[in-house]
């Protein structure tokens, strides 16, 4: 549900006569403005977002929501700084609800090249797959590493101590 | 980390004879590469055809280790992401906490962090300077900015008690009361510094080496530095004037008069020259803060987040009960998410924080300016010459603390 005030506001405006029906849900608290978007039409969004101003991608990240189903959300940090021909300084959280199951997304690669790593890091540490990613593999964890570390079921120590050389 | 078969094997090049060209592993334990970072290149002759960075080295989970602490407990932790600028780690976590607790912070408070905030960037922005005139062949550079250094890590001392790992600024204000004394002391710093930028800067802006090696080289467009993830320094080298101080303004930096300094090049000797310049900013703002410190308390009215006076503790009942508290459960902070960025010294530092309501953070992710900024290495090394790389790769200023987190 969207609320009037967030409804007034110039990002959703833009977006929802734009992109009909891809604003699923909508919060603005401690002026932030959260959209959250159907995960299908993410690089849609993006790109229409890219083009409306926000040239910038500060980051992608992931909240584990476990057990909770969906289970992960995908937040991407939109950022339109003040440069010639815009004035103001406006940030943007996008938010997708991933399914915990076999969990994927499209990636927004094709939109902001920064996307590369934050992708990646993302797949790594939660195992969130980005569908169209060119070089999707683990950034920060070992190559032969099991299991993604950032969620909320992998344990904080005691993982594995029976290393194979020991 | 990539496997290093497939990493060579995922680097194809088009049209080109794979049997002459040469695989050079470049770190991960190599002084110019500034930690642990590990470059794949595929060289032909003298020139780079291909670059992979490979980080993760120093990845050491310190977001996950915020899940299992109380909200105070991360900020030692934040010292330890960016270990050459702790201080506006800890500024960025603390204001993004602040923000969903919704607490006031006194203006002395606000005051000392923007003051300790740009001794910071002096301080990391030294390091640089030195380890990037180091690279390139001026040795002495090293020597003095170390020197220099020192005296800022004393001034750190005075007000923590510690060097590096300061931990100074704490959710509700500062960990302690600033010293006696620390006006002289401060000043004594600003008046010294200035004329040890213009020693720097006589030995090195108008030096014929160095300008033969920085001048005209890693050059990158706007578009594709904001593109690729870049912020701070670089950005401003080239031409744009986005500072999250002045655009988006935090703990009073709306109250400083300071200039944003920009140059349009975009090469190493602009980076170069917009990182000095930057340290001249610092010195200004760190005056205007000595000049008008405000006085009055140095941690919020927040009895329910900040420890006890310790008299209090041990003659009142209530402060007794507080201080037991917090030094036992900790302090619940209001379920929400929040996004702060504040301008590190090596771009825009940000802190993405998920509360459940609970006594520790639900999720911290931490939005670091050396992961960013080191996205653009590829396509700025690549089809260029190794020997530039090393300049090119000083200029970008990261810290794989910072990187890998």
């Amino acid at each position: 549900m969207l609320t009037d005030q967030v409804k007034e506001m110039r990002v959703t405006k833009v977006l929802e006569a734009g992109l009909p029906g891809a604003i699923v849900d909508a919060k603005f608290a401690f002026d932030e403005l959260t959209l959250e978007i159907a995960p299908a039409r993410i690089v849609e969004a993006a790109a229409f977002l890219k083009k409306d101003r926000f040239i910038r991608l500060a980051a992608v990240t992931c909240v584990d929501m476990y057990p909770m189903e969906p289970r992960f959300e995908v937040i991407y940090h939109l950022h339109s700084m003040p440069r010639p021909g815009v004035t103001e300084d406006e940030r943007l959280r996008l938010k997708c609800r991933v399914s915990g199951d076999a969990p994927s997304i499209d990636s927004v690669y094709s939109v902001w090249r920064a996307a590369d790593w934050y992708e990646r890091e993302v797949f790594d540490l939660f195992g969130v797959s980005f569908k169209g990613h060119p070089n999707l593999t683990r950034i920060l964890m070992p190559t032969d590493w099991e299991g993604h570390p950032l969620r909320k079921d992998f344990p904080i120590h005691g993982h594995k101590y029976d290393y194979k050389n020991e | 980390m990539s496997d290093y078969n497939t990493a060579i094997a995922d680097m194809p090049v088009e049209g080109q004879s794979r049997r002459r060209t040469m695989t050079l592993n470049m770190g991960p334990q190599h002084p110019s590469t500034h930690g642990v970072l590990r470059i794949l290149i595929e060289l032909d002759g003298e020139t780079i055809l291909k670059a992979a960075a490979d980080i993760g080295y120093l990845h050491t989970g310190i977001e996950k280790q915020c899940e299992v602490r109380t909200w105070q407990q991360v900020v030692p932790l934040t010292d330890r992401v960016d270990y050459l600028a702790n201080l506006s780690n800890n500024l960025c976590y603390c204001l993004s906490v602040e923000k969903l607790l919704q607490l006031e912070i006194p203006a002395r408070a606000q005051w000392t962090r923007v003051m300790l905030a740009e001794l910071t960037r002096i301080t990391s922005h030294l390091v640089w300077l030195g380890t990037h005139a180091l690279d390139i062949g001026a040795m002495s550079m090293f020597m003095y900015c170390l020197r220099e250094r020192e005296e800022c890590l004393k001034l750190f001392e005075l007000f923590s008690g510690q060097r590096m790992m300061t931990s100074y600024f704490r959710i509700g204000g500062l960990a302690l009361e600033p010293p006696r004394g620390w006006q002289k002391a401060i000043d004594k710093f600003l008046k010294m510094m200035p004329e040890r930028i213009d020693l720097y800067e006589n030995l090195l802006t108008g030096n014929p080496i160095w300008n033969v090696r920085t001048r005209g080289i890693g050059h990158m467009s706007l578009e594709d530095l904001l593109d690729f993830g870049a912020t701070g320094p670089m950005v401003r080298a080239a031409g744009l004037a986005w500072d999250i101080r002045k655009d988006a303004p935090y703990s009073s930096y709306e109250k400083f008069q300071f200039t944003v300094p920009v140059q349009t090049d975009s090469d190493v000797y602009s980076r170069y020259l917009v990182r000095i310049a930057e340290m001249r900013e610092s010195c200004k703002i760190m005056q205007q803060a000595l000049d008008g410190m405000p006085e009055g308390a140095w941690q919020a009215d927040a009895p329910h987040v900040v420890l006890p006076d310790r008299e209090k503790m041990k003659t009142q009942m209530e402060s007794l009960i507080y201080h037991f508290k917090i030094v036992t459960e900790g302090f619940t902070v209001p379920a929400g998410e929040v996004y702060q960025a504040v301008e590190a010294p090596r771009g825009e530092l940000g802190y993405y924080v998920v509360s459940d309501g609970t006594t520790k953070p639900y999720r911290i992710h931490m939005r670091t300016p050396s992961f960013g900024n080191l996205m653009v290495l590829s396509p700025m090394i690549e089809n260029r010459l190794l020997a530039d790389s090393i300049s090119s790769l000083g200029s970008m200023d990261f810290v794989l603390g910072d990187t890998d987190r």
